[in-house]
């Protein structure tokens, strides 16, 4: 995803002089090839996220387009203020670039597992989150925000996540991985390649079971979501990401009030308040929080039991 | 202003009344006729809560009206008691302290790529010297060689709480700004002749940012508020504003 990104990046870079990137001193082996090719829009402005987010803001209100690069948290919850009153505020057109979504660093432990980032980022004003399931994704992703205009978040994974599903259409919109209507799960970031395993099981258990890959949280395309998975008996979102402001928390709320909502069941990362984590690759860490694929497919068999 | 709208920091509004008189007279290049051009001088008030003295400054140089000042802090007013960006001539909204070095070293960033000449002016409180992102600032922009950049200090040794002495001494101020790279300035910011004779001479030092430690003080022009702690918050009342009135000869 990475590379991805700075390919997209450096493309948009080409077509648009006002396109520049900002790093906190992190992006090695990755952010070179720009670095190389744009060096008066390239800045490292070195492990100082809070003067980086301002820094952005500033170019931005003299008429550019920013990106800021760093892992996880460090772009977000580091400077969240100055995302908030800088850049949010003055709709400076700063995007948000943050490397490492969920457990992409699973050995490195708690400070660099990114579990509340797109909540906290989708509740600042204007902004428009992304996160993408796939290369694919991030290449329509990286494309669009460049010419958006405004604030945005792009959560990345981080490196050799496989493509999921055929040619992106269109981002704000739900994109349909694998047909089926009985049990539809939403997804949002690579954590889908978990859903399709887990509905390729239950198909063998004669379920028909669609995956959908949600990678525009906001805005939500709410008719869309409406529509995918109409006539369900069971929605389910998958993240990698605590349930609390994230995918689960706006699908939860989209269908609240209504009268014929389906029953929807979030599975994602229990909250790890004061409990401490261990070491594991990120496939360990999501298989410990009860998201492998076989864990999936019991909780929508249990869910389904209750329907 | 402040007495109508019973709100605060008349204080630190007095403090740096006359840099921006200077500034906005004798320094900056803007032009209320055309606010957004790309090619002015940008001006960050970073400590942003000093925000009636920056509303009557853009006022009496033309950016609105004069009588649009009575709104300040009502019900509906774009003049909130925070420097707003809905207001004609502010570039930034800004209140929250810490903020705007790092804003404006963008902007100086943006203007030297764009080769107009632009120069960037930031005004900080000494009390907001406190927070660590002015740090990080001032640590990258002499590594960045941002000559079109210069901070002001409104160096009025009282902070919100107490003095800087007593809450946080920022001593030796002028040797931290030159230890991390800055030109640096200190002069009476009361006398207005210093004060244009370092402004205008930005960039002071090719390769270098300019920092102009101006010591104030806070309430200036006004007996019963000068250096007095109370008045970051107090409004005056009807009595004490005809005298203070009375006092700065307005």
């Amino acid at each position: 995803m990475r590379t991805t990104f700075i390919e997209s990046l450096s493309q948009a870079a080409s077509e648009n002089p006002d396109v520049w990137l900002l790093c906190g001193d992190l992006g090695y082996s990755v952010l070179e090839p720009f670095a190389a090719k744009f060096p008066d829009r390239y800045l490292n402005v070195g492990v100082a996220e809070q003067n980086m987010a301002g820094i952005a803001a500033g170019i931005a209100l003299s008429g550019k387009t920013v990106f800021i690069y760093s892992i996880g948290n460090f772009p977000t919850l580091r400077c969240l203020e100055q995302l908030r009153n800088d850049v949010c505020y003055h709709g400076a057109d700063v995007k948000v670039v943050a490397v490492g979504a969920g457990y992409a660093y699973g050995s490195q432990g708690y400070t660099h597992h990114a579990l509340e980032d797109a909540g906290i980022m989708s509740m600042l004003p204007g902004i428009e989150v992304f996160v993408p399931c796939d290369p694919m994704e991030v290449r329509a992703a990286t494309r669009l925000i460049a010419t958006s205009g405004r604030p945005s978040y792009l959560r990345l994974s981080r490196q050799g996540e496989p493509n999921l599903g055929a040619a992106v259409t269109d981002l704000r919109k739900p994109r349909v991985l694998r047909d089926g209507r009985d049990v539809v799960i939403l997804a949002s970031g690579p954590i889908a390649s978990r859903a399709l395993e887990a509905a390729g099981e239950l198909a063998g258990r004669g379920r028909a079971v669609g995956v959908v890959s949600v990678s525009c949280l906001k805005p939500l395309d709410e008719a869309a979501i409406r529509d995918a998975v109409r006539d369900a008996s069971l929605v389910v979102t998958l993240e990698e990401h605590i349930l609390r402001g994230g995918l689960f928390s706006l699908v939860a709320g989209l269908f609240a009030g209504d009268p014929r909502r389906p029953p929807v069941t979030g599975l994602g990362i229990p909250e790890q308040g004061g409990k401490t984590s261990s070491a594991g690759s990120r496939e360990a860490l999501l298989d410990a929080a009860g998201l492998s694929a076989q864990a999936i497919v019991a909780r929508i068999e249990q869910s389904l039991a209750k329907c | 202003m402040v007495h109508a709208a019973k709100a605060s920091h008349i204080g630190g509004c007095l403090s740096m009344a006359d840099i921006l008189a200077v500034l906005y007279t004798r320094i900056l290049r803007v032009d209320p006729a055309e606010p957004q051009s790309p090619s002015r001088d940008r001006f960050v008030l970073s400590k942003g809560h000093a925000t009636a003295i920056m509303y009557a400054t853009l006022a009496e140089c033309g950016f609105f009206s004069l009588t649009e000042l009575d709104s300040y802090c009502r019900d509906g007013s774009i003049f909130t008691g925070h420097v707003s960006h809905a207001v004609p001539g502010v570039e930034v909204s800004t209140g929250s302290l810490g903020h705007g070095l790092p804003i404006a070293i963008g902007m100086a960033l943006a203007a030297r790529h764009a080769g107009a000449g632009s120069r960037v002016f930031c005004l900080l409180s000494d009390g907001e010297c406190d927070e660590g992102s002015n740090w990080e600032g001032i640590l990258f922009a002499p590594h960045h060689k941002l000559d079109n950049l210069c901070v002001i200090v409104d160096f009025n040794k009282i902070q919100s709480f107490g003095s800087v002495a007593e809450v946080l001494n920022l001593d030796p101020f002028a040797e931290k700004w030159q230890a991390f790279g800055w030109q640096v300035e200190e002069i009476d910011g009361h006398d207005l002749a210093a004060l244009e004779r370092v402004l205008s001479g930005v960039p002071a030092a090719s390769g270098r940012p300019t920092v102009v430690i101006a010591h104030t003080v806070k309430g200036k022009g006004v007996s019963f508020m000068e250096n007095k702690l109370e008045w970051h918050y107090r409004s005056p009342s009807d009595e004490l504003l005809a005298q203070a009135l009375a006092e700065v000869g307005a």
